[in-house]
């Protein structure tokens, strides 16, 4: 399985949605919560050039929003 | 061929659903996303049961009481047409075309822009629609909320907890919105409010570094690392052509929900119903759903 890194804060929807299809699809993840660590959110930022959560970093694949097909396409599941 | 297709899964269009599960119909729903605009609300005080909850957490108790049904649900799917041929209504969407024998809008509204120079560019860079999602990336920046309604003084109000100083550009010459969030807004430090006032441009390198503001008759820049757009918003209703509406764009309907179009039902903030509210929505979904049921029931297909 490939490591799945998630960029998020506590109150967006789009966050919550995305970790809930994950553990619905038993892929394990790790997740990081930019509004209380500001180092991530400047990674976030650097990693996907943009502002917006949620952001994936799956291997290197930067995956913004909640984009489930492309989400799917790049775990192949 | 479906009794019931349910466009729109908010308010409106899950409690529709849940009417009709418990109604026994053979229903679908299509939607964009799950929870609508209550999904992107911050704290509500006023949906009857509950005396506060997030919007993010009651679109989670939506959902929860949606799935409890077998009641498909086709989710990231944007309706692109919608037709009636005989009895017959079909949904044509971007990944695929439904037929039905009643159909129920419940497609809601969308943030409006501000049609201005950089906003286009600067969206996820610094400018954003959505206070709920993207708030807590702005801690300790100085940021403009552009806005004077409910949904900018909600914006305003997550921010002072967050942000460093919040410049609330209003166009009109007081604010609107709740009372009481008015006057929570009025009395912070925090808030700089500049009524008769507007944006005229958005500017930054790869990401906002400030704004360029009307106020009154003066034209003044703003160093602001956030901008938050908050100014109203616009039906989706686009697709339903044949469908009347008002000159807003919103769907004309009756107090049975029912539209110009024999079997096609409208429900919650997509109709010209007076008053938008998670609660009134959550109603008409659940009066759309009965008047289709009975509709159904009067027929003989």
């Amino acid at each position: 399985m490939k490591s799945v890194l998630i960029y998020s804060t506590p109150t967006c929807p789009w966050c919550i949605r995305v970790k809930q299809f994950l553990k619905e699809s038993n892929v394990p993840f790790t997740d990081f919560d930019v509004s209380s660590n500001s180092e991530k959110a400047e990674e976030m930022t650097r990693k996907s050039g943009q502002m917006g959560v949620p952001v994936l970093d799956i291997e290197g694949t930067i995956i913004v929003g909640f984009d489930k097909d492309k989400i799917k396409q790049t775990l192949g599941i | 061929m479906y009794d019931l297709i349910i466009i729109g899964a908010g308010p409106a269009g899950i409690t529709a659903s849940v009417y009709a599960a418990r109604k026994m119909m053979n229903a679908l729903v299509v939607t964009r996303d799950i929870g609508g605009q209550a999904a992107w609300s911050g704290d509500i005080e006023n949906y009857t049961g509950y005396q506060f909850i997030t919007g993010p957490e009651l679109a989670v108790k939506f959902e929860e009481h949606m799935r409890k049904y077998p009641i498909p649900v086709k989710e990231n799917e944007v309706v692109r047409d919608l037709k009636k041929e005989g009895d017959v209504i079909s949904v044509i969407t971007d990944k695929s075309r439904y037929e039905a024998m009643t159909v129920i809008i419940a497609s809601g509204k969308r943030t409006k822009k501000l049609n201005i120079s950089g906003e286009e560019e600067f969206i996820n860079h610094g400018l954003t629609y959505c206070a709920t999602c993207d708030a807590p990336i702005f801690s300790g920046k100085d940021v403009v909320v552009v806005g004077g309604g409910n949904s900018a003084l909600d914006a305003a109000l997550q921010l002072t907890k967050i942000a460093k100083h919040i410049y609330l550009v209003n166009i009109h010459n007081s604010l609107g919105g709740e009372a009481i969030m008015k006057e929570k807004i009025e009395n912070n430090d925090k808030v700089t409010i500049f009524n008769n006032s507007s944006i005229l441009e958005i500017f930054g390198d790869k990401f906002v570094k400030g704004v360029k503001v009307k106020h009154q008759d003066k034209e003044e820049v703003l160093a602001v690392g956030g901008v938050f757009v908050e100014i109203g918003l616009v039906p989706n209703s686009e697709f339903a052509a044949g469908v009347e509406k008002n000159q807003s764009g919103e769907i004309k309907v009756n107090s049975c929900n029912e539209t110009n179009i024999p079997g096609v039902f409208a429900a919650g903030d997509v109709t010209d119903l007076p008053e938008k509210q998670i609660i009134i929505a959550a109603g008409e979904g659940s009066k759309a759903c009965l008047e289709a049921f009975r509709y159904l029931s009067g027929h003989k297909f």
